[in-house]
This record gives C-alpha cells, structure tokens and sequence, in this order.
C-alpha cells in the first residue's frame, strides 16, 4: 500500500521569501495494489505537486509518504534509487520526456546502466522486447527511432514499457494522456486498465472528470491544495456532496447532453463570478464521512 | 492491432524526412547540418582565415631563418628576400617575420588555454548553479558578480609588481580566471531552461546521479551553444592578451603581437614609417578575432534553423 | 450566406516539399450559425481557421475562393486582407491569451490597437465597457497587466477585444483547451452570447474538443487529414453520425457515467498519413474498417438536407457493430 499521511507542501515566495505559498496542505489518502486512485482537480489544485512528491521529485516539508510500510520521503542516493525500482511515473508532454537529440529507446539503456548492469545484451533486449509487446506496441515501429518520429501515443507507451522493466508495484500517471489525440487516448488509458488487473496500484493524476470516472475506483477531488470530496468513483460522481464537485460536474461538458443552465441567474457573467472561487484560509478543512466510502469536506 | 499502414512516403535518399505538424521542430540530422555548415558563407570565410592563420602559426617559426629576439638584421630594414627579412627588421635589428610567427603561435596557445580555462570555470559554476537552483544558486550569482567587477588591469598590475617573470602560461591563467563570469551566466540560463524539461526528471527517475544528468543529458542538448561560447572565448583571450601586451602587462620572457605593437609605439615606428613592423601583428589579431567572430554568426545560422534564409 | 468557401487549398512550405495542410474544402456558414470544427491534430482545422484571415506567413495559397457577405476576401495578398481583418473578419487565435504585451495594461494596448485600426476612440471606449461588463469583468481591468489576470479573464478579454467591431466572421482557434472545466464552460458561453447579441454574425469554432462543440455549436464540420469528412447538425453528429471516422471517434470519447468496467472503449489504430505526400483516394482509408476497394478512388462530398459526407461507404453498416469491426481486424 502506498500511503500518504498529512502531507504538505509550502514555498517560500516573494523576495528574500517573505512569504508562503501552501501548494498541498494536509492530503492523506492511500492507493493499494491494484487500484486506480484519481486525482481530480483544476490548475493550482496541487495535484501535480503531489504526483511529484510520490516520485520524490520534490520533497514533502510535512507529514510522510510511506510505501510498504517504509518511509520515504525522506530518501536520498541509493535508497532513493531502491524506491525507483518500485515506483515510477509518466509525465504530461511525451515531446518533453525524451532527450531530442538522442533515439526515443535510449530510456531502455538508461534502465540497463543504472539497475540491471549485470544482465547481458541480449538477455535485456529480450525483455524490452516483452515489454514492448505487452504495452502493444510492435518492436519494430519504435526501436532505433528519433522521438520526433514517433506520435505522442508510441511515446507515452513506450514510457510505461520502461516502467514495466522494473518491477514496480506502483505507478504514477500525471496527465498522460492530455496532450493525445482523441482518438489515441482512450487506448493509452485502457493499457492503464490492464496495468491494473496485473495488480499495480495507479495514481491517475487528470484535470479531466470523464477520463477520471472512466478507469478509476477511488476518486479525490482537490481544490487548492486540499481534499474537498473523497471516495468510490460511484458514489462521488453519482451524488457529489461538496458544492465544487457539484459545479465541475455541472460545467463539464458531455457530449450527449446540453448543459443545464446555472440555477442562479444564468448567463456568462454569472457562471463566470462563480468559477472565480474566493480564496482559501491557510488551514484545510475538516474530512467528514457522509457515507461508507464517501468523504466530504466539512464547509 | 495493425502498425502504420505502408503508404509509400517516398523520402528520396539525399533529403531528411521532416515532419511538420506533428510535434516540436525536428532535430537538424548530421548531414542537414553539415549541408548548411558548407553553403554558409561566413562560415566558410571565417573557417578558411581562423585555419590559414593556424597553419601559419604552426608552420611559420619553421620557416624564418632567424630567431626573433636576437639582434642581427640591419637597423629598420624595409620587407626584402635577401637573407630571409621577409617582413623587415624593427630599429634594434630584431627580424619582424620571426617576432610575427612566434608571436601568432603564441596568440593561439593563450587563446586556447585562456579561452579553456575560461569555458571550465564557466562551464562548472553555470551548471551548477542553473541545476541546483535555491541556495547554491545565489551563492555562485555572487560570486560570479564579484569576479565580473573585479578591475582586471588593476589587478594585473598587482600581479605584475609581485611576479619577477611573467611567462605565457601566467598570463593564460589570468584571463582564464577573470574572463568566466558571463559565460557561467549564459550557461545557468541555459541550464535553467532545459532542467525543467521531463526528460530530466525521468533521468532522475532512472537513478541517474547530478553530475550524470548535466553532462550526459543537458550539455549535449547545448552542444552547439558551448561549441559557439568557446569560440567567443577563444577569440577573446587572444583579444585580451593583445590588450593586455600593448599596455605592457604581457609576458616578460618571449614576443607576442601585442608586444610587438607596443615596442614599435614606443619606438615611434609610427613615424618613422616603419610600417611592417605594427601592420603585420595589427592586422593578424584583427583577422584572426575578426574571423572567429564571423564564424560564430555563421554557425549560429548553421545550428539555429530558424535564423536561416530560406 | 454569410460566408462562402468553395474548393480551399492551402498548402505549407518545407524544405521537402508542400505540405498540404488544407487540400479541396467547400461549406457554408449561414448569418448567426455557430459552426463547430472539429478533428485531430494535422487534420487542417487550425490551417483553415488561420487562411480565412490569412495569419500564417508560412502559408501558400494555392486555390479556391473565399466570400463574405457577397464580396470575396482576397485571402492571397496579406497586405489586401488588412482592410477586413478585424472589421470584418477577426480571429482569436490559439494561446491568444499567452500573447498578451507584458508590459502593456489592457486598457492602453487596446487603446493603441484601437488607434491602428482607426477606430473612434470615445464611442468605442463606452461599448468596450459595456461589452467587459457583459463578460463578468469590471472596468477596472482595463487598468491591470496582463500577468494580474486568471487565464479565463484574460480569454475573455481577449475575445471582447476581437469582437469590438462587431465584425461578420468571428474565428475561434481553441479558446478553450488551455481553461479549467469551469472557465471553459464560461468562455463557451460567452461565444454563444456575443452571437446572441449579435456582436458576431457568424463564428467558427475550432478544437478538438467534440464535447464543447456540442453545447454551444448550431452545426458541426469534421475534418481528417486536409479533407472534410463529415458535416451535421451538431446532436446528429454525435447521436448520429455516419462517417466512419466520425463513429470511431464519437464512440472514442468517454463521458461522465461511463466507466471501463461496464462499457470498455475504443480507439482507431494506425496514425493520419503524412500530408508531404497524402495516399490517393479516401485519406481515412488505411484506418477505415469499412474500406474496399471503391476507396482507392477519392469519394466526393455530398451535402444534402443540411448533412454532408464524403464517403463510399457511409449508412453502410449500423453503428453498433464498428467497434466489433475494429477488434478482429
């Protein structure tokens, strides 16, 4: 189980960093093997900032991720190292992941050098064969190409096979498939679903509600920085409590239905006032159970 | 699930195949680049002077038949082939060819070790504090303010009063130590800009240690730009050195161009109409900075597709 | 008909040749229709939007003519378009947001934009208030940077801006991919109003964005690879829809209240070909479960009863069964 437990984060802004920014305050919430875990949430939501405290990108200035009962956020070199093999993520711009001027495979070679430098060519080129294939992709479309000859799909798929080339127990997933074409996407977010059933647990880190309530069991939804709903993916999106679920769900737009016009008055102004949210105290607020499965925060 | 259908792409074998509209800008392939590199005029012009002069300096000490500090040659000769006074004499005797040559070899030596140790101070602290950030970031800013404020000469003066002997090497090492600043600030941007990119995140990801990711992952990304700044660096120690010889401040135990131009002033060369004995080392450090400066727009145009004319 | 574009060919300059972005593509958009564009990306919606007010130097011209209110928009010469763009015709473009002077406040950047133009600057200055009030945005606005603002007020100032002419077509190159869901459905609104208001007479929508274009949109043009594949009325393009790639992609699409579990959804396998040198015949037709070899022959564009198409196929096959079709292929 990979668990979170009063998680903050806070920058020092503004010169000489006066003063403080709380991008995540007090996030707890565990993702257990195989599970999908969403992570829903605007820009500024913090939820980026998460994904990247999972990964230990940045580090948490308080309260502690633990992965299998270990401690990690804290890890630094080889121990860090240890929780990469357990643990590793996708990012948002398959463009950005690869270095340009090398081929797209090199990231296999990275995996090779730094956690498997006993294992013969061979016997590596074998697996990355294997992982290819499992993430449906053909060996010979992607091996010994340039990034910027392979589609944006090839290139996050080729990302999770080198996932799979350690033998991680989670993954992370911060909006991988945004930046995809519609019609790429939903096949990139199956592969997702069968990571799943092969019992990894996911964080599936998105700003999308469709994509969020197609594959996830557990739903969080984030709003600067702290948890205001949380809870099965059916009982969230089937009856949202908190106001802010409420209004994106009322603002997503679906593609078999027209949107039902704002109770308060209608027009563009009106949605407008309300999409601009006042902003929060420095304390997050309260989680309540409203019902088995089902957290709403309190106010 | 079927792979990307076969429709034939025909990409003759000469072209690279460029696709546009899907994804970031490709990457010039070797060959595109070299394609560019030989149609680019000042390239080639800036290439052709920067090696004429280096094969000059290299072979030219070989050729001259006297040794450039010794006084033999007849008083201020005018440029004649009798007994291998090609450039002349200056007004002690000293034969003007041989003072050229060495001081054109020298020229390069103090541009390359200058210019290098330049490019690895800059090189080190850019990198660091671009892929750092925070703290360390702001610790090397200020080092890097203070040595840009420094007043070189009058620390060279300095220098120069405690040193009895100032050899080429002393002299490389000082501009090595104070030319650095700027290049270390154009590489922090530079770091800065790509160390946000993911890839150097999933390098992290895969375990990869700092100093790995910077010159394994981010340097090649600059390959071009660290390739440019060494140039202007090159370029630039020789420009110092030559400043730095004509004021007086050169090495005290060989010849160089600048030395030369300073003697021939305070003979009053000028004057006396003893022109090959400033010309020559003058136009040779005009050529030689002129040319590497020509040959960095050039490869800027080579490497930055967006500069260049279609 | 307010706009007219018949057989538009727009092509990209590279260095290995002319990428036909937008290759043959004839519609109409009617006084006070909102047409949806929809597709991929490469498919030539973003090139289209960009050659009716001629935006891009890199483009090139190569046919078919363009009318606006019965006068033809001379679409080739840049400098002869300057006459309609903004009066006539005006854009807002993708990132218009991000464009924005820095070291400009509002009010002044579009005093001086307003100037260039040659636009009475009294009048014009009540109306702007007017119409930022109408957006959900105070006057005072005018006096901040653009760096003071959130991305949805900087959206909709920017689309107040380009509308302040009341021009006759009003472009919109994904105004709403870089939005949060709840600005976005603003935005969407507010394009719907200045329609109602008649600030704009007919507005092009571009995105990829199917879901959006079916709240706000009157009809809606699909577009794949240079070419149009499918045109409708906006709910029967999506309850509806008879092109393959249109259905594929419909279906493609999840919604809330469909989940992997109970309903498993498809993708179309393959890519959109290269345009430096497109396939003969149908462009869809290396992806298409419904191709034969009539195919192999560029089908035409058939509009009929406010619906057009361009395939051999279509109406062929129920729509239930393609995803089956896509799995055993």
């Amino acid at each position: 189980m990979l668990r979170l437990e009063h998680v903050s984060k806070t920058y020092r802004v503004g010169s000489f960093g006066r003063s403080k920014l709380a991008a995540v305050r007090d996030i707890s919430f565990d993702v257990q093997p195989g599970e999908v875990v969403s992570l829903i949430g605007e820009s500024g939501s913090g939820k980026s900032t998460i994904g990247r405290m999972v990964l230990r990108l940045l580090t948490p200035t308080s309260g502690s991720i633990i992965c299998d009962d270990a401690e990690i956020s804290r890890l630094r070199r080889t121990d860090l190292k240890e929780y990469y093999r357990h643990v590793q993520g996708v990012f948002q711009d398959p463009f950005s992941s690869y270095n340009p001027i090398f081929k797209a495979d090199r990231i296999f070679g990275m995996v090779h050098a730094e956690f498997f430098p006993r294992v013969g060519a061979d016997e590596w080129n074998e697996r990355v064969r294997d992982a290819l294939e499992s993430v449906a992709l053909n060996p010979g479309d992607v091996l010994r190409k340039y990034p910027h000859q392979l589609s944006g799909g090839q290139l996050q798929r080729l990302l999770v096979a080198r996932a799979l080339l350690l033998e991680i127990r989670y993954f992370v997933a911060d909006e991988i498939i945004s930046m995809l074409d519609a019609s790429t996407r939903i096949d990139v977010l199956n592969l997702l679903a069968d990571l799943k059933s092969r019992g990894l647990g996911i964080l599936f880190i998105t700003h999308d509600l469709s994509l969020g309530n197609y594959i996830s069991d557990t739903t969080i939804i984030l709003r600067h920085g702290s948890i205001v709903e949380m809870g099965e993916t059916e009982k969230v999106f089937g009856d949202a409590r908190h106001p802010y679920t409420q209004d994106l769900l009322a603002s997503v737009p679906l593609v078999h239905a027209k949107w039902r016009t704002n109770g308060t008055g209608g027009g563009a102004a009106a949605v407008a006032a309300a999409a601009n949210g006042a902003p929060p105290g420095t304390a997050a607020p309260e989680l309540v159970l409203v019902e088995d499965g089902h957290l709403v925060a309190a106010g | 699930m079927s792979s990307a259908p076969p429709t034939a792409l025909a990409t003759p074998a000469d072209s690279p195949q460029l696709e546009t509209l899907r994804g970031p800008k490709p990457m010039s392939s070797l060959r595109e680049a070299v394609h560019f590199a030989l149609g680019n005029r000042k390239l080639v012009f800036g290439v052709s002077v920067t090696s004429a002069m280096l094969l000059f300096a290299i072979f030219g000490p070989l050729l001259a038949r006297h040794a450039p500090l010794t006084y033999e040659g007849g008083l201020g000769l005018a440029p004649t082939t009798h007994d291998g006074y090609w450039f002349g004499t200056t007004l002690q005797g000293q034969d003007v060819f041989s003072q050229f040559v060495t001081g054109l070899r020298l020229a390069f030596i103090v541009g390359a070790l200058g210019g290098g140790i330049a490019a690895g101070i800059g090189m080190l602290v850019g990198f660091t504090a671009g892929y750092r950030g925070g703290v360390v970031d702001e610790v090397l800013n200020m080092l890097t303010n203070v040595v840009l404020v420094i007043p070189t000469f009058a620390l060279l003066l300095v220098i120069a009063a405690y040193l009895r002997v100032r050899g080429i090497m002393t002299e490389s090492v000082f501009i090595g130590f104070t030319s650095w600043p700027w290049a270390a600030r154009a590489l922090r941007a530079q770091t800065f800009s790509l160390v946000s990119r993911d890839f150097v995140d999933l390098a992290r990801l895969s375990g990869r240690s700092s100093w790995k990711i910077i010159f394994r992952e981010i340097a090649p990304n600059m390959s071009s730009y660290l390739f440019m700044m060494f140039i202007l660096l090159f370029g630039g120690a020789i420009l110092i050195a030559a400043t730095l010889d004509f004021i007086g401040l050169g090495p005290s135990n060989t010849i160089s161009l600048g030395m030369m131009m300073q003697l021939s002033v305070q003979n009053a060369a000028l004057q006396l109409h003893l022109w090959w004995w400033f010309l020559p080392p003058g136009l040779a450090i005009m050529a030689i900075v002129g040319s590497l400066y020509v040959m960095n727009v050039g490869l800027d145009e080579v490497f930055n597709p967006k500069l260049r004319e279609m | 008909m307010s706009l007219h574009v018949e057989d538009l060919r727009v092509y990209y300059r590279t260095l290995a040749g002319d990428v036909k972005a937008l290759d043959g593509v004839s519609f109409d958009v009617a006084d006070g229709e909102i047409m949806g564009l929809a597709g991929e990306s490469g498919c030539g919606k973003s090139t289209l939007g960009k050659a009716l007010i001629r935006l891009d130097g890199r483009m090139r011209y190569v046919g078919g003519r363009v009318v606006l209110d019965g006068e033809e928009l001379p679409i080739w010469d840049d400098g002869a378009m300057n006459d309609f763009r903004f009066r006539h015709v005006s854009i807002v473009p993708q990132y218009a947001m991000s464009a924005l002077n820095p070291t400009r406040k509002i009010g002044r950047m579009i005093h001086e934009l307003l100037r260039t133009r040659g636009a009475n600057r009294n009048g014009a200055q009540e109306e702007l208030e007017r119409r930022l009030e109408l957006v959900g945005l105070g006057p005072d606005v005018l006096g901040l940077y653009p760096i003071e603002l959130s991305g949805g007020m900087k959206q909709r100032v920017v689309m107040v801006i380009s509308t302040l002419l009341d021009p006759s077509l009003l472009i919109a190159d994904e105004i709403t991919s870089a939005l949060d869901v709840s600005t976005q459905k603003a935005v969407a609104q507010t394009l719907v109003e200045f329609r109602d208001r008649g600030f704009v007479k007919s507005t092009i929508v571009i995105t990829h964005d199917i879901a959006v274009l079916v709240q706000v949109a009157d009809t809606i043009l699909v577009m794949y690879a240079g070419k149009l594949a499918e045109k409708a009325p906006a709910e029967e393009i999506v309850s509806s829809p008879r092109h393959p790639y249109t259905r594929l992609l419909v279906s493609s699409l999840p919604e809330v209240g469909v989940r992997y579990a109970e309903k498993k959804l498809y993708g179309i396998p393959g890519r959109p070909p290269s345009l430096l040198d497109p396939p003969t015949g149908c462009r869809f037709r290396d992806r298409c479960p419904l191709a034969t070899d009539r195919c192999l022959q560029e089908p035409p564009w058939v509009e009929q009863d406010g619906r057009g198409i361009a395939c051999w196929e279509a109406a062929a096959v129920a729509p239930e069964i393609l995803p089956v079709l896509v799995e055993t292929r």
